[in-house]
């Protein structure tokens, strides 16, 4: 069975909750506590983005699962989509440090590093659609 | 929301009991600031044990805080951070720079007394 959680974000407050679901999830799912910092870091910094450059969208936090020879793999997926602005260079937003609101530039390339599959899809002028997994050890 | 400051002799203790939100976090660095001027403070420790999450925003808030404390002539230690935001915040990439940190409360104020005196 699949357990999902869906969350709003149009405001400050919508990143607070889409964190607070994301935590939630991890707990009941098992992860440990660093793997839990992760990940709802992870949805803090995608909620955030969705906020300050789209305005408006959703998080979407589901379990997935992966069936492997050593068994079932079970994760957690996180899916940020918004009808903003679309992002025109993924290089670009992908290096450490690349801003355009005078924040640290860590948001997206960080977000890749702390789940274990990443992907950017985006149109300039429609939206972006980001996805990110991360798997239960 | 407000995050409570107390005074102890010369120095500011402050314990964030909450998960920061961006108006938390902010109104946090005005409070700070402006109590560090009040009070002539020498010394600030702020203990992170309860927070779970640290972000690249609250990152840059707490960083930002550090530096302009420095500059009012204020040293600040911070406590406490746990192991998953140790981690994350590494994954990250992002690098307090030059924030002396302590285990806890009491070490940070060794700490802050150390720094002082030398
Ligand atoms: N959902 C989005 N829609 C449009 N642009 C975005 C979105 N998310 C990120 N960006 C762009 O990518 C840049 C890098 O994002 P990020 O790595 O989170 O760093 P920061 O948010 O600190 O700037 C942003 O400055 C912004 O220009
Ligand atoms: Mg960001």
């Amino acid at each position: 069975m699949s357990v999902q959680s869906n969350v709003e974000v149009h405001s400050e407050w919508g990143i607070v909750s889409a964190r607070q679901a994301g935590r939630n999830l991890a707990k009941e799912l098992g992860f440990g506590g660093v793997d839990q910092a992760r990940f709802t870091t992870a949805i803090s910094e995608l909620a955030r983005n969705i906020y300050l450059y789209a305005e408006q969208g959703e998080i979407i936090i589901e379990t997935v699962e992966n069936s492997r020879i050593t068994g079932v793999q079970r994760g957690l997926k996180i899916t940020a989509r918004d009808r903003g602005p679309g992002i025109k260079s993924i290089r670009e937003v992908m290096e450490d440090g690349y801003t355009t609101s005078g924040g640290l530039g860590a948001g997206l390339p960080g977000v890749k590093r702390l789940m274990d599959e990443f992907d950017i899809d985006s149109v300039t002028g429609e939206g972006t659609e980001i996805t990110a997994i991360k798997w239960l050890r | 929301m407000r995050i409570p400051i107390l005074k102890l002799k010369n120095y500011l203790l402050i314990s964030v009991q909450v998960d920061l939100d961006d108006q938390t976090a902010l109104q946090f660095q005005e409070d700070l600031l402006n109590k560090i001027h009040q009070e002539g403070s020498f010394g600030v420790v702020i203990d992170l044990t309860s927070v779970e999450m640290i972000d690249s925003f609250i990152a840059k808030v707490l960083g930002d805080v550090v530096e302009m404390s420095n500059l009012m002539g204020a040293k600040v230690v911070l406590t406490g951070i746990q192991p998953g935001v140790a981690i994350t915040l590494i994954d990250m990439g992002i690098v307090l720079d030059e924030v002396p940190t302590a285990l806890d409360l009491e070490q940070g104020l060794d700490k802050l007394q150390q720094e002082l005196e030398a």
